[in-house]
């Protein structure tokens, strides 16, 4: 059973590194379902992780930690709101935008004030959200196939992992089965419909973005407190591109949100499996063409193997009233 | 002011006496867009339980008007009465509340949402949608019941017809207890029997004490069901009057404000050589659905050929297969005898075809280019127009003030985006284009499709000046009236073929019947 130990070993990895994906993915499904494109979620991300480490490293609570994250990520979805909504101003230009000053930013701020060469200093006890061990691991261990599953991959995770795939249902029954999901949707799809049956279009799209910024801040403080123990610079290192990727593919619903996450995880446990070892056959492969197996989907999959991906059909087009 | 008593279609007296309080009334509406006035001034009332009229040509100020009713605008003076009581609207939210519901030209539906979804936003009735919903159910089916404006509450937008889409728009205004219900060019859409359907619904709305306001471009339809109509000119209300004593040609000259001819005066054709000739010929849709089926005619030299029929029955595709822009499955398309299968559309316009495409917005103009750069779209490459990669700016604009000049296009700037014209000006640009190129043949689609009742007859008039200059023409339309006007044979097409040909005096009824597929 070596061969099922490694997959189960990789599945482990794969849920663990899904789970900036999948919360990063989520914040985008708000914003672009209600029409504003947000290429900003790297940007957030790597906001949010800087934050949440100087915040966790100060207090040593992983808790406040994760609010100072979600606190700095909607500070930068109102910034991106205010010039892609307020000013009607071109949403990538603005999201790029972001990427650059949170790039910038944690690393210049992280120097001048810890002095470690943009990074923070190592937070732990605490200051980190560490693995929960779930009832029963232990006496599951045992058992032929589940055991190891319910080991290595259900069990054994921090909590925010947990809140990770926790929001998937949540965030399709806040989209479909609610009325701030129902008008959210509208905007998305014609706000001229929402703005002439008396709701404001703005706000509508205003709490869109807070929803994403909300969300990023999760995804942020998972890669610095969560993951690692404190923030290098770049440490997304284009997760939010990849996430997406992933909500692109989705075609904007949660469920398959979360299998395409699930998909781009697996295939980064895979490719760091691989590191070092020699495929049959072939012989030893250059792990970089495992580490660039996401990026080669992603393009095989956005050039049409998806079929039609009908994005929001006002997504990305600030709102005017016409004459 | 008399009073003026005038009876609704089913012989109820209204009153219209000024004692009596409207529905709504509007006192001194002004309101100036930067150095345009688009409303001067504006005094109506409407009395309850009528349909009024408002007929003016495109940019005469009707829409800026229902938007201030709306609450899309506020005025600059003046003041809104609903039933007597002086009301501020100062959102859509704030004229729902005071009982005005809109229909939009242009739907206000999110496409992927169901009907019943459309018809709830905004009214929800609670943060969770379950029960919500069923309420909404109910209260659906009995204004359908009321009304007979059946739709399927599941049924997705998108895949409804365009005149089930208006109904949800009626039903969404109806749904949030509008009272008074205005429809922006309601029929724009719409084929002739979705038109009449909608008019019997408005009679019934009517008949049940609603007020009912209609803007539209089209003398017909304020024949066919206003009471009273008010006609608006250039930001000005200049006349109201009772719809029964009225006539069409009055009100016609009362929005142009000079005569019009509504008939287009036109002499014998004297047909000549063939320019056009098509052979079996068969288009499919990008779907694969055929659309033209095994179609064959001829146009001569100084001819007009119309082709009636209700949109959707192959006519689009006729034309783009002709015109190079669609690829026919089978069949031949000779122009001037030459046959044209393998030229693009560049080619098939240096053998002397023109074409006036069926929309202007989507194939005739890019909107935002300026005026001059439209008059010479799909011309570009004409030495007259520069050399090599270059272009002649002065020559272009010379050449596109003459044919503004010629086509009596307003305003008269060269320089002004394409879009800030009105659409008969916009129409006119790309007539000017076509007609001026002196083509041997010119295909039409829709000419007057979204034109005031000037530029119709200024088109109409080029149109048959083309014939007489031993041109051939092929026009194709929805507009039954316009086919029979200005052409000297019609085919009818139905289900994608010809379904038979009629000369120019033949009957409205026989036509409709061949055109709906029950008569040859």
């Amino acid at each position: 059973m070596e061969f099922f130990d490694i997959f189960v070993s990789i599945l482990g990895s794969a849920v663990r590194l899904s789970v900036p994906l999948l919360f990063t993915a989520l914040a985008g499904l708000f914003s672009e379902r209600a029409g504003v494109f947000d290429i900003g979620l790297e940007g957030k991300m790597l906001a949010a992780a800087f934050a949440s480490a100087c915040a966790a490293y100060v207090t040593d609570s992983a808790w406040m930690g994760l609010l100072a994250g979600i606190g700095v990520s909607i500070v930068f979805s109102l910034v991106h709101g205010f010039a892609s909504i307020t000013n009607r101003g071109n949403q990538i230009v603005s999201g790029v935008a972001l990427n650059f000053i949170a790039l910038g930013l944690t690393v210049v701020l992280g120097q001048a004030w810890f002095g470690q060469g943009g990074r923070t200093p190592q937070v732990s006890g605490e200051g980190r959200f560490t693995p929960i061990i779930l009832p029963g691991a232990d006496a599951m261990r045992e058992v032929p196939i589940i055991g190891p599953l319910y080991v290595n991959v259900i069990s054994g995770n921090n909590i925010l992992t947990y809140i990770a795939f926790l929001m998937v249902p949540i965030a399709w029954w806040v989209l479909f089965r609610t009325r701030f999901g129902l008008r959210l949707r509208a905007v998305g799809e014609n706000p001229g419909a929402v703005d002439t049956a008396g709701i404001s279009v703005a706000w509508m799209r205003y709490r869109a973005v807070i929803v994403a910024g909300f969300l990023c801040g999760f995804a942020g403080t998972y890669l610095s407190v969560a993951q690692s123990a404190a923030f290098i610079h770049n440490m997304s290192a284009g997760k939010g591109y990849i996430a997406l990727a992933a909500l692109i593919f989705a075609k904007w619903k949660p469920v398959p949100v979360m299998l395409a996450c699930l998909l781009f995880g697996f295939l980064d446990a895979f490719a760091n499996f691989m590191q070092g070892k020699s495929v049959p056959l072939i012989g030893e492969v250059p792990v970089q063409i495992f580490q660039a197996m996401p990026y080669i989907l992603t393009c095989v999959l956005l050039a049409g193997f998806i079929g039609v991906a009908r994005a929001p059909r006002a997504g990305g087009v600030p709102y005017v009233k016409e004459r | 002011m008399r009073p003026l008593h005038i009876r609704n279609s089913k012989g109820r007296r209204l009153s219209l006496d000024p004692s009596t309080v409207p529905a709504i009334e509007l006192v001194g509406i002004d309101k100036k867009f930067g150095p345009v006035h688009a409303n001067k001034n504006i005094n109506l009332g409407v009395a309850k339980g009528t349909i009024h009229g408002i007929i003016g040509e495109n940019g005469a100020g009707k829409s800026t008007l229902m938007s201030i009713l709306y609450g899309f605008y506020q005025a600059d003076q003046g003041e809104i009465r609903i039933g007597g009581r002086p009301t501020v609207i100062r959102d859509s939210q704030a004229a729902i509340a005071a009982g005005i519901g809109m229909v939009h030209q242009h739907f206000m539906l999110v496409e992927n949402f169901t009907v019943i979804e459309n018809i709830t936003l905004g009214v929800e009735g609670g943060p969770l949608l379950g029960q919500s919903v069923d309420r909404a159910r109910v209260e659906l089916q009995r204004l359908e019941k009321e009304y007979g404006l059946e739709v399927d509450p599941d049924a997705v937008i998108e895949e409804l017809p365009v005149g089930a889409q208006q109904r949800v728009e009626i039903l969404k205004a109806l749904y949030r207890g509008a009272e008074i219900l205005i429809l922006d060019e309601p029929t724009g859409a719409l084929t002739p029997a979705e038109a009449d359907h909608l008019f019997n619904v408005l009679r019934i709305l009517r008949d049940q004490g609603k007020t009912i306001i209609l803007i539209t471009h089209k003398l017909r339809e304020i024949m066919a069901i206003t009471d009273t109509v008010s006609v608006m000119r250039r930001g000005e209300m200049v006349a109201t009057r009772a719809t029964a004593e009225t006539t069409v040609e009055e009100l016609a000259e009362l929005m142009v404000g000079r005569r019009v001819l509504l008939r287009v005066e036109k002499g014998e054709a004297n047909p000549g050589a063939v320019l056009l000739s098509v052979t079996n010929l068969t288009v499919k849709d990008s779907r694969g659905v055929t659309m033209v089926d095994n179609v064959s005619f001829e146009v001569k030299a100084g001819e007009i050929v119309g082709i009636a029929g209700v949109a959707g029955n192959g006519q689009s595709e006729l034309l783009e297969a002709i015109a190079g822009i669609r690829k026919p499955t089978s069949g031949e398309i000779l122009i001037d005898g030459q046959p044209v299968a393998g030229l693009d559309a560049s080619r098939r316009r240096d053998l002397g075809l023109a074409h006036i495409p069926e929309d202007r917005h989507h194939m005739g103009l890019v909107l935002k280019f300026e005026e001059y750069e439209n008059s010479i779209l799909g011309y570009h490459r004409d030495p007259k127009y520069g050399r090599g990669a270059l272009l002649d700016l002065d020559a272009i604009r010379a050449d596109a003030e003459e044919k503004i000049a010629k086509y009596d296009i307003r305003p008269p700037n060269p320089r002004l985006k394409t879009a800030n014209f009105s659409g008969g000006n916009q129409q006119k640009i790309v007539v000017a284009r076509e007609i001026e190129r002196d083509p041997k043949l010119l295909i039409v689609g829709q000419p007057t499709r979204g034109v005031d009742v000037g530029a119709i007859e200024f088109i109409h008039r080029r149109i048959i000046e083309t014939r007489d200059a031993g041109k051939a023409v092929l026009l194709v339309s929805v507009e039954l009236d316009e086919v029979r006007s200005l052409s000297d044979r019609i085919l009818v097409m139905f289900a994608g073929r010809i379904v038979g040909e009629k000369t120019s005096d033949a009957g409205e009824q026989t036509l409709g019947l061949m055109m709906a597929g029950i008569a040859a």
